[in-house]
């Protein structure tokens, strides 16, 4: 189990500040949700936790350990599409993370091996819901389905960090609702620690432990890159009120209104 | 009735549509071939159909009177040698060099701008070259197949490859995979059908190369054939063959299509979906 631990961190892009002196202390098991405006660094955030952007100054810290900056099996990830690979049937899908710790050289496994893996694969395509479909090509899923593939992926490899960039965003409102249960069942079961980004601020309120909204403190509405965004509320999700609802979606929609004026 | 653009022939009206030109030309050919060979029975322009199918059958069933051999089938049969060899290299060099230029940023730094310089070249500028480092037997014909078409794969391959949605490549890393990994069981199986598409794309310039070089220097192939029979007229031999090139060419691009189906079941749905 790893705590991440965030130092000033700076992320910029040239004259264009992203995100400016970010704090955050995230313990093992948290499950932390970010919501904010789009354009407001919460997928560079979460780009800088992946490892594929790195920071511009500050520190990230994984159990006192500055974070590996490339991609790699202790963070799992969830896009909102393109996670599953499509040459792929369902079950081998979810085999692959196996697969390639099994045989560096090919990716590939065989005979009694290979059984083994399928049958753990199997196991947690059931525990996601997908246990008639592991012979089927991701591409005749239903989007619900895919995502459910994409997380099933993600657990055979038993990160310690899962991140979610806004997964459920392009499914219909009833599926997404036994999304939220599946990933609060996973996430009790298996004590991960989950970031989830959602552009749903209900979402954030309704799962997990921890709220985040990111958004700017300052802002220059003739130079809009000139400030970055960092942490503007830190809720433990307990403490989560339809007063507060209202107060965060107030002070996004004002900070909107500055912007395009 | 219905607008125009939403009427849609029946199977049995779309393929007599499809027929009607090739019998049209057909008919006005041999109505032309008709009066001309009233006027001169020598005429050697326009052959009668009968003409062209005594040669033929003298091409492909009797044997040559010089060599023994049955012309018609030699000649494909080293045509259809050097095409195969030469767009099978040209397909192993694209698929190899095009992976490691797709997925390798520093490789990509490194060669991608040499390749764009060959590309440039037209191929058979360079054919005398060919004729005098490899000579003029079977090696210069097919290589310039392999070079008439190889950084057009390349670098097509280099796209597909640049094209496949960053998301994969970036969870292919978060289950563990090594950069050989991801060429292996990422890219590699996804990239392969999509070379096969290039490759169909490409046999109308293989087939350009081969015959130019045919032309040039040879003792057997269609294209010698054709280029051959040209110095006495015989349009009764080349304007068969060149239905016989036609045929071949077609036959090759529906059987590459068939292969790319039936090897990759899985992007016919894909690309259902897309649709």
């Amino acid at each position: 189990m790893k705590t991440i631990e965030i130092k000033h961190l700076w992320k910029e892009y040239g004259d264009n500040i992203v995100l400016e002196d970010l704090n955050l202390s995230v313990k093992a098991g948290e499950f932390v949700t970010l919501v904010g405006t789009s354009g407001c660094g919460k997928t560079t955030f979460l780009k800088l936790l992946l490892g594929i952007e790195t920071v511009t100054r500050g520190k990230i810290l994984l159990d006192d350990e500055p974070l590996v900056d490339e991609p790699d099996a202790t963070r799992g990830i969830v896009f909102q599409r393109y996670s599953s690979f499509p040459h792929l049937n369902v079950v081998e899908n979810v085999m692959l993370g196996e697969e390639f710790e099994s045989s560096p050289l090919f990716g590939r496994s065989f005979g009694k091996k290979r059984q083994a893996i399928r049958e753990r694969a199997i196991k947690i395509l059931k525990r996601v819901g997908l246990g008639d479909a592991i012979d089927k090509y991701p591409s005749e899923l239903s989007g619900g389905m895919q995502q459910r593939l994409a997380i099933a992926q993600a657990l055979i490899k038993n990160p310690s960090i899962l991140l979610l960039d806004e997964p459920f965003g392009a499914l219909d409102p009833g599926i997404r609702a036994d999304m939220h249960e599946l990933i609060l069942d996973i996430w009790k079961e298996t004590k991960l620690t989950i970031f989830m980004i959602t552009h749903d601020l209900k979402e954030g309120f309704h799962l997990g432990t921890r709220l985040l909204v990111f958004d700017k403190r300052r802002h220059d509405p003739d130079q809009p890159n000139r400030y970055g965004a960092t942490i503007t509320y830190d809720i433990p999700v307990e403490k989560t009120d339809n007063e507060t609802l209202d107060e965060i979606t107030g002070s996004m929609s004002n900070k909107k209104q500055e912007a395009t004026l | 009735m219905k607008r125009l653009i939403n009427q849609h022939p029946r199977r049995i009206g779309k393929i007599l549509l499809g027929l009607i030109p090739f019998l049209l030309i057909l008919g006005v050919y041999s109505f032309a071939s008709n009066e001309r060979l009233e006027i001169n029975p020598n005429d050697k322009l326009m052959p009668a159909f009968s003409t062209m199918a005594d040669s033929m059958h003298r091409m492909m069933f009797e044997p040559s009177k010089r060599s023994g051999e049955y012309l018609f089938w030699t000649d494909t049969s080293s045509s259809l040698k050097r095409l195969g060899l030469g767009v099978a290299i040209s397909a192993f060099i694209s698929l190899v060099v095009g992976i490691f230029l797709g997925i390798i940023p520093k490789i990509r730094a490194g060669v991608a701008p040499l390749i764009t310089a060959v590309s440039l070249i037209p191929p058979l500028a360079i054919l005398p070259i060919l004729f005098i480092i490899f000579g003029l037997g079977e090696v210069s014909k097919v290589m310039l197949i392999v070079l008439g078409i190889t950084p057009f794969l390349i670098r097509d391959t280099q796209l597909r490859v640049m094209e496949l949605p960053e998301e994969q490549i970036i969870k292919a890393q978060t289950l563990g995979a090594n950069s050989w990994q991801v060429i292996t069981r990422v890219v590699l199986p996804q990239i392969l059908p999509k070379l096969i598409d290039a490759l169909r794309l490409s046999l109308g310039s293989a087939w350009l190369f081969l015959i130019a070089a045919e032309a040039i220097s040879s003792t057997s192939g269609l294209g010698y054939r054709i280029f051959l029979v040209r110095r006495y007229l015989s349009m009764d031999v080349i304007l068969p063959y060149v239905v016989w090139i036609a045929i071949l060419a077609f036959a090759a691009d529906y059987l590459l299509r068939r292969l790319s189906r039936s090897a990759f079941p899985w992007q016919i749905t894909a690309t259902r979906e897309a649709k």
